[in-house]
C-alpha cells in the first residue's frame, strides 16, 4: 500500500469501480487510472503482502490464508440441473488482493489462432454449445505481447514450431531448467515431439522492486516472498496506485449492482470489514470477480428489470462454464531430480494442440508440461505410489525414497463449453453473510473425458521413453472441484447467445462491463490467465475509448 | 540486539561464494531468508504442553513414532512431533481435541485387550505397537474409504487423525510458528535441504545439461 493511494468517499462518484483485484481486476484497474480515470477498486479478500507469504503448509493450503474459505463461503455440487446439490467444496481461488494469481502456478501460454475460430473450422458437436469469439488472435496479439513485457513473462520465442505468430520476443530468457524438465525434453524427442520452455508469469531477471526467481520450492498454492511471480499484487496494483487515482479497498464484499431509473449502473453495494453495508458511486461498473463470483455477483443482483439476473437477457449469466480437461501421471525416477526446488514447470510441449477428430475419435487438443508441485506435507499424504504403507518403516523408506525422485506430467486440454455447466445461487444455502452460496453443476462433455485420457496416454509413453522406474494416474472422472473458471458471461455478438460485446459492455446495461475468465468463449488447452490478463489490456483501451467518445453516462 | 546479530551473522555467512551480482538481485530474499533464519533462533527453548498431560504426551508420542519410527534416521520422537501436536489442539486444529479426548482411553482398552497386564499403549513393545495401531487403522481405513487429499482434508478416525498430524509435525516448515521440525530433521529424512532459496543445477538430471538447443526441422510437424 503506497502513499499515492487517494482515499475516496463513497458518496464521491468516481469513473469507475472496479469489482475484483486478480489478474484482470488489476490490469484495467492499471490501464483506467493511468488514462486519467478515477478509480476505486473492491476486492473481497484482505490486503496481505510479501511478508505475509510465509511458507507454512497448514496456514497456507490448510487454513486457506490466501484462498476462498469453505467455512465462510460454503458452496454445493450437483453433476446436471435435474439432481438436488450438495453441500461440498466445489472451488478454489485467490480471496484477497491480486486475486488468484498470488498463488497459480505461472504457467503462462497464449491462445492459439484455433482457438478463437474453432466452431467455424470444425462445425457443431453435439451437446456442446461451441461458438467463434467475436475477436481473432490477430486482435488480442498485441496485448499478449503488453502481457509479457509489462507484467513480466519469462520465454524463449521461436522455439516451438506450433506457437502462434509473435510481434515481439519474451522480454526475459526462460527460467532455468529442472530435472524434471531435462527428462522430458530428451524422452519427448525420442518419440519425434517438440518440447521447448515452459513460458512462465515468473521472473528469470530482477525488475525495479523484484526479485528474480530464488527458486524457494514453495509456488503453486504460496504466494510469492521476493515478488517474483508476476502477480496483479506485485505487478498492476503497485502499478495503478503509484498514478495517485486509485483506491485499492480490501476487505470489501460486493453483493448487489444497483440500476437508476434509465437502467444504468449506479455503483457497487459491499459488506464492508465490519459487514456494515456501503455503496460506492461510479459513472460505470468493471466486474472482474472471477468466472464463478461475476456471474454469481449478477444474479444476485436482479431486480425488476431483470428478474433473471442483471445483464441476463440472453439466460447465459452463469452457464457454459468450462473447468478445462486434463490428468496428472506421477512417476519415480533412479537418481534424484530434487525437483522439490524451484517453480513448479520448466518444459512444456504443444504437439496435441490441435489434435484431428477423424484419427483420435472425439474433439479437442491440449498440451504436457513436466513438473513437480508439492511440498513436503501434501506430497507426504497424496504423492507415494499406490500400495505403499501409510505409516511405519516401508512408509518413512518411501517419503525418503521418493520425494526427491519423483515428478508429474500434466496433461491439459479443452472443456467444451455445455449449457447445463453453470455457477447459480443454491437455493438453501448461506454464506456467513447471509447470501445464497454458489452452486456448481458440472458433467464434462463425453470428449472431454476422453481427450484426458489420451493426454494420459501420451504422458505414460513419455515416461516410458524417459526410463521412469515407476508411474501411475488416477483414472479419468468427471470433475466436481473447480479452478479454472471459465466461459459463465461469454462475449459475443449476439445478445441472445451472449453476455457481454466484444468491448466487454454487457449487451444489457451500457454502463456495466465484466472482464475475467467468464469472458471467454473457449477455454484454450488448459491456461487460461495469459488469455484474461491480454482481454484485461484490451477491455481497458476498448473502455477508455468508449469514454472519451462520451458513450458512457457523465 | 540479538535478532540484528543473527540476521547479520546470516548475511555474512551467506555471502561466502557467491556473486555480489547474485546478492543484490536477490536482496529481498536474503532479507526474507534471514527472518525465516531468526524466527528459527528463538524457538530453542524446549516447549512446555499446553493441551496434554504429561502421560498422555507420552501415549501420542509413542504412536507418533510408530507412525514415523526412529530407523538409522531420526523419526517424529525426534523431529518433536508430540510439541507439534499439542500446540495443533490448543490452537488451530482445537476441533480435533474431541477426537484425542475419546481416542485415548480406547487405545488403552485396545491396549488391555490385546495384550492383558499391559497397563499403557507406551508400555508395549514396538512389535505389540504396531499390532494395536493396525487394528486402529484397519478400523479407520474402513471409514474414511481410505481417501487421500493433497490438502490434508480434516481426518476423522483417532488414528488417521494421529497420523495426518505426524506428518505434518513431521515435514511443517521448521522456521513456522508450529514447533514441528525440530531443526528440520523431517526434511533432512526426506532430503529436502533447509534452504528457502536454491541455484542450478537443482539434481541429477540437469546437471549436465547442455543448453537449449533448438528442436531438429521436422516436416511432420502437424502430425497427430
Amino acid at each position: 500500500m503506497t502513499l499515492d493511494q487517494p482515499k475516496y468517499k463513497t458518496t464521491d462518484e468516481v469513473d469507475f469501480v472496479i469489482i475484483g483485484s486478480g489478474a484482470a481486476g488489476g490490469i484495467l484497474a492499471k490501464e483506467l487510472s493511468g488514462n486519467g480515470f478515477r478509480v476505486v477498486v473492491l476486492e473481497q479478500g484482505p490486503y496481505l503482502t510479501e511478508k505475509d507469504f510465509v511458507h507454512d503448509e497448514i496456514k497456507v493450503l490448510n487454513q486457506d490464508l490466501l484462498t476462498n474459505h469453505p467455512e465462510l463461503q460454503p458452496t454445493t455440487f450437483r453433476k446436471t440441473p435435474q439432481d438436488k446439490a450438495k453441500p461440498q467444496r466445489a472451488l478454489v481461488y485467490g480471496r484477497l488482493v491480486g486475486g488468484t494469481s498470488t498463488h497459480f502456478t505461472a504457467n503462462f501460454w497464449r491462445f492459439h489462432e484455433i482457438d478463437f475460430i474453432e466452431r467455424s473450422k470444425v462445425g457443431p458437436i453435439p451437446g456442446a454449445t461451441l461458438s467463434d469469439w467475436p475477436i481473432t488472435y490477430a486482435d488480442l496479439e498485441p496485448y499478449y505481447t503488453k502481457v509479457e513485457w509489462e507484467i513480466g513473462v519469462s520465454g524463449l520465442a521461436g522455439a516451438s514450431p506450433f506457437d502462434p505468430p509473435r510481434s515481439k520476443p519474451y522480454p526475459m530468457p526462460p527460467l532455468p531448467v529442472k530435472s524434471s524438465g531435462v527428462i522430458f525434453e530428451r524422452a519427448a524427442r525420442k518419440m519425434g515431439w517438440h518440447p521447448f520452455p515452459a513460458p512462465m508469469a515468473i521472473l528469470s531477471q530482477p525488475r525495479p522492486g523484484r526479485s528474480a526467481c530464488v527458486n524457494c520450492g514453495f509456488c503453486l498454492g504460496f504466494g510469492c516472498e521476493v515478488g517474483a511471480k508476476s502477480s496483479s499484487l506485485a505487478t498492476a496494483i503497485r502499478m495503478a496506485e503509484k498514478t495517485g487515482r486509485c483506491e485499492i479497498r480490501p476487505n470489501s464484499y460486493v453483493h448487489r449492482i444497483e440500476l437508476d431509473a434509465n437502467g444504468r449502473a449506479t455503483g457497487a453495494v459491499y459488506f464492508d470489514a465490519q459487514r456494515n453495508v456501503q455503496r460506492q458511486k461510479a459513472k460505470a461498473v468493471v466486474v472482474c470477480a472471477n468466472g464463478a463470483e461475476t456471474p454469481r455477483l449478477l444474479l444476485l443482483s436482479a431486480n425488476k428489470q431483470f428478474p433473471e439476473g442483471l445483464a441476463n437477457s440472453s439466460g447465459f449469466v452463469g452457464k457454459n462454464l468450462m473447468l478445462n480437461s486434463g490428468g496428472v501421471t506421477t512417476a519415480v525416477f533412479e537418481e534424484p531430480l530434487n525437483d522439490y526446488k524451484g517453480f513448479a514447470v520448466s518444459r512444456i510441449l504443444h504437439d496435441f494442440y490441435e489434435l484431428d477428430p477423424d484419427k483420435v475419435g472425439f474433439h479437442g487438443g491440449g498440451g504436457l508440461d513436466a513438473r513437480f508441485d508439492m511440498t513436503p506435507i501434501s506430497f507426504a499424504l497424496g504423492s507415494l505410489p499406490p500400495g505403499t504403507p501409510r505409516w511405519g518403516k516401508a512408509f518413512k523408506e518411501g517419503l525418503s525414497h521418493n520425494f526427491t525422485r519423483t515428478c508429474e506430467i500434466f496433461g491439459h486440454g479443452t472443456s467444451l463449453p455445455v449449457e447445463n455447466n453453470s455457477f447459480s445461487l443454491d437455493p438453501d444455502l448461506k454464506d456467513a453473510w447471509g447470501l445464497p452460496a454458489l452452486r456448481l453443476t458440472y458433467k464434462d462433455h463425453p470428449d472431454d473425458l476422453k481427450l484426458s485420457a489420451w493426454l494420459n496416454a501420451r504422458s505414460a509413453e513419455l515416461l516410458d521413453a524417459a526410463g521412469a522406474k515407476k508411474m501411475w494416474a488416477p483414472p479419468v472422472q468427471e470433475q466436481q472441484f473447480a479452478v479454472h473458471l471459465l466461459g459463465t458471461c461469454r462475449m459475443g455478438t449476439d445478445p441472445k447467445t451472449s453476455v457481454i460485446n466484444s468491448d466487454h459492455q454487457t449487451h444489457d446495461v451500457k454502463n456495466l462491463f465484466l472482464c475475467d475468465g467468464s469472458s471467454l468463449v473457449t477455454s484454450g488447452r488448459g491456461q487460461p490467465t495469459m488469455t484474461i490478463e491480454a482481454l484485461a489490456f484490451r477491455a481497458a483501451d476498448r473502455i477508455t475509448a468508449l469514454a472519451k467518445l462520451g458513450d458512457l453516462p457523465a | 540486539m540479538d535478532n540484528d546479530l543473527s540476521r547479520r551473522g546470516f548475511l555474512s555467512q551467506t555471502l561466502t561464494g557467491l556473486s555480489a551480482a547474485w546478492m543484490s538481485a536477490h536482496w529481498p530474499a536474503m532479507l526474507s531468508a534471514a527472518t525465516h533464519a531468526r524466527q528459527a533462533a528463538q524457538s530453542t527453548a524446549l516447549p512446555k504442553f499446553e493441551f496434554f498431560s504429561s502421560e498422555q504426551a507420552a501415549e501420542i508420542d509413542a504412536i507418533s513414532a510408530r507412525i514415523i519410527p526412529t530407523t538409522d534416521t531420526p523419526g517424529a520422537h525426534e523431529a518433536g512431533v508430540i510439541f507439534f501436536i499439542d500446540r495443533a489442539l490448543a490452537t488451530f486444529a482445537k476441533v480435533d481435541q474431541k477426537t484425542y479426548a475419546a481416542g485415548l482411553p480406547e487405545l488403552q482398552a485396545r491396549t488391555h485387550e490385546m495384550f492383558p497386564g499391559t497397563q499403557k499403549f507406551s508400555a508395549a513393545s514396538p512389535e505389540q505397537q504396531d499390532q494395536i495401531l493396525q487394528s486402529l487403522d484397519a478400523q479407520s481405513a474402513a471409514a474414511t474409504g481410505g481417501r487421500r487429499s493433497r490438502r490434508g482434508a480434516a481426518a476423522q478416525s483417532f488414528f488417521e487423525t494421529v497420523r495426518v498430524h505426524t506428518v505434518m509435525g513431521f515435514l511443517i516448515d521448521p522456521d513456522s510458528d508450529k514447533r514441528g521440525n525440530l531443526d528440520a530433521v523431517g526434511w533432512k529424512v526426506i532430503g529436502r535441504e533447509p534452504e528457502h532459496m536454491f541455484q542450478p543445477p537443482f539434481g541429477f538430471y540437469d546437471k549436465d545439461y547442455p543448453g537449449w538447443q533448438p528442436n531438429p526441422p521436422d516436416a511432420e510437424k502437424n502430425k497427430s
